[in-house]
């Protein structure tokens, strides 16, 4: 009954890993990977000498960590507010509505934010009432990492809070209670209560996060970036995207996604291994 | 809990609604900023007047689209797209996880075919071979390669498996003593049982291959082999052409159609949102399913 199953992982999982040899050939799509020369490290030191590629490296390691920390601290503080409040119609549709942006693709939202943030767009029709002048949001360098990360957090944050609420469900109302005969204020309770029910949650959260520092999200940057932003906003996978497929440097573009990946398994293994140990947290 | 109600405690609550209200009204606006561009008339939406609620109503833009026949084509191809993935992954996942949730005495290879499921969704090649492997199988231009290439969707896989191990030995045990063989058991007993699962890896499936872009973007040759979010990727790409002056994007926006390109847009989210209020049914559920156990 597996075999389906395993024909197709075979098949489109499987065979593509046995194409990391062309990163140690120089692949020439004419005579295809069993007939390519072999030149060993060379498109590693290659790419070690690229300035683009230490690059491209340092970007998706700062945009990564910046969605690593605001995915749990957004999510965690927006769980927390909506926790105190009980009316269940008010609560149920702000969840409803914060949800939505996770399930629309990157395409469309990243269509819709550069329209809402473009030159004429609605965001700098507000600066130019404040006084201010134009913005081109999305090509200013300097400020493209935020809103990368800024982005992702706004369309990610409902989402990112689900586990975080199913886990406020589990806190025993008997200790707010027990709390607030003590004298325990609001702040406190949600502190000492609220918060440290969730620290189990948010460890754990944190963890396997950590194996994504790799990841800056590739549909995303992709939607959004454009050559003014390249030298803050082009990340491991966009570059490896564009010097493999647009420029056919099929071997160093190979080279780069086989660091990534293997790296990125290390670190996601690890993450997995450390939240078993520390939460006892199984995939299955 | 009676809580006493003290101006302060008032006001905190009152600034908490607040914050609350402005980050839904945050996820919500741009998508209404697109609909009504969408639903504005040509002039007002390039002048840039248009801010939640349309300017000169107008179904122009849906008219014109009705008569597109390459945004048509790319709808089609999405559509298809969805069913014969969905027809693909369901039974295959079923079948996979039904022998993979039993324990390993009855199932031995079961740990360490997960294993390998787990590998493989944990490292890959990446992309370059990848597509290089697509092509020589010839599933450039193809639904059936669109729905599969993504490879097994291990993390649905294992939301599966993790369900069926939920489901009492018990009814099983009685249903095999009664002379019930494995296919009987999957189809009469597990299936029917499993239908909230079924339901949010279907849900799933339908949004992961409606929103890819990517897949379709590199295993296309031509236009017309385009899913739709592909589509709309090279139509707001053609906007940004970057190295632009200010004149000339200036120019470029003007021609290009503005009102057109936000009802494109907000026609392509019209099935996730149909689905959404399923989706929100079970997908906190399977989320939650994943996570941490005892």
């Amino acid at each position: 009954m597996v075999i389906p199953a395993l024909v197709w992982l075979i098949f489109i999982n499987i065979v593509p890993m046995f194409g990391i040899v062309m990163a140690f050939q120089d692949f020439n799509p004419g005579k295809g990977i069993l007939h390519s020369d072999f030149v060993g490290l060379e498109n590693f030191a290659y790419m070690f000498k690229m300035k683009d590629v230490g690059q491209i490296f340092k970007n998706t390691i700062i945009i990564a960590v910046g969605k690593l920390i605001l995915n749990i601290v957004v999510p965690v503080i927006f769980a927390l507010l909506l926790n105190e409040i009980k009316n269940i119609f008010f609560s149920r549709t702000i969840q409803t509505i914060v949800y939505l942006p996770h399930f629309i693709s990157w395409v469309v939202m990243g269509g819709i934010l550069l329209d809402v943030f473009g030159l004429y767009g609605p965001v700098n029709k507000i600066l130019l009432s404040l006084g201010q002048d134009r913005i081109a949001f999305f090509r200013i360098s300097g400020l493209f990492r935020t809103l990368a990360v800024g982005t992702d957090v706004w369309k990610e944050f409902g989402f990112n809070a689900v586990v975080y609420l199913a886990a406020l469900t589990g806190i025993d109302p008997a200790l707010y209670e027990a709390a607030a005969i003590d004298g325990a204020s609001r702040w406190k309770r949600m502190i000492h209560i609220t918060l440290s029910g969730l620290k189990p949650i948010i460890v754990l959260m944190s963890i396997l996060a950590l194996g994504n520092i790799l990841n800056a999200g590739f549909d995303q940057i992709y939607n959004i970036y454009n050559q003014a932003v390249y030298s803050t906003g082009d990340i491991i996978d966009t570059w490896v995207f564009r010097v493999g497929l647009n420029d056919m440097q099929f071997s160093i573009a190979t080279a780069v996604g086989l660091l990534k990946s293997v790296v990125g398994f290390i670190l996601i293994s690890s993450s997995y291994y450390i939240a078993y140990k520390k939460a006892n947290y199984r995939i299955f | 809990m009676v809580e006493k109600k003290t101006i302060g405690s008032v006001v905190i609550k009152l600034c908490f609604v607040i914050i609350l209200v402005i980050l839904a009204l945050s996820c919500f606006l741009p998508l209404l900023y697109n609909l009504a561009v969408s639903l504005s008339s040509k002039a007002a939406a390039e002048a840039g007047m248009v801010g939640f609620w349309p300017v000169d109503f107008t179904l122009d833009a849906y008219k014109e689209i009705m008569k597109d026949s390459n945004f048509l084509m790319s709808f089609a191809v999405s559509v298809k797209r969805v069913l014969v993935s969905l027809g693909i992954t369901l039974p295959v996942l079923i079948l996979a996880a039904y022998p993979l949730a039993k324990s390993k005495q009855e199932f031995a290879p079961r740990n360490i075919v997960l294993w390998i499921f787990v590998f493989c969704m944990l490292f890959s090649g990446g992309t370059i071979p990848w597509y290089i492997v697509m092509k020589n199988y010839n599933l450039m231009n193809s639904i059936f390669g669109l729905a599969i290439c993504g490879g097994v969707p291990v993390f649905n896989l294992i939301l599966m498996v993790n369900f069926f191990q939920g489901i009492p030995r018990e009814l099983e045990e009685a249903a095999m003593i009664d002379g019930a063989d494995p296919w009987y058991i999957l189809m009469k007993i597990i299936i029917p049982l499993s239908k909230p699962v079924i339901a949010t890896i279907a849900l799933f499936t339908i949004v992961t291959q409606w929103n890819d872009f990517f897949q379709g973007l590199v295993l296309s040759t031509g236009s017309e082999y385009y899913p739709l979010q592909t589509y709309i990727k090279q139509l707001v790409f053609q906007l940004d052409a970057s190295q632009m002056t200010q004149e000339q994007i200036k120019q470029m926006t003007s021609m290009s159609n503005t009102t057109l390109n936000a009802a494109k847009i907000f026609i392509s989210m019209v099935p996730v949102l149909c689905i959404y209020p399923f989706l929100q049914k079970y997908f906190v559920k399977g989320i939650t399913l994943g996570s941490v156990k005892g």
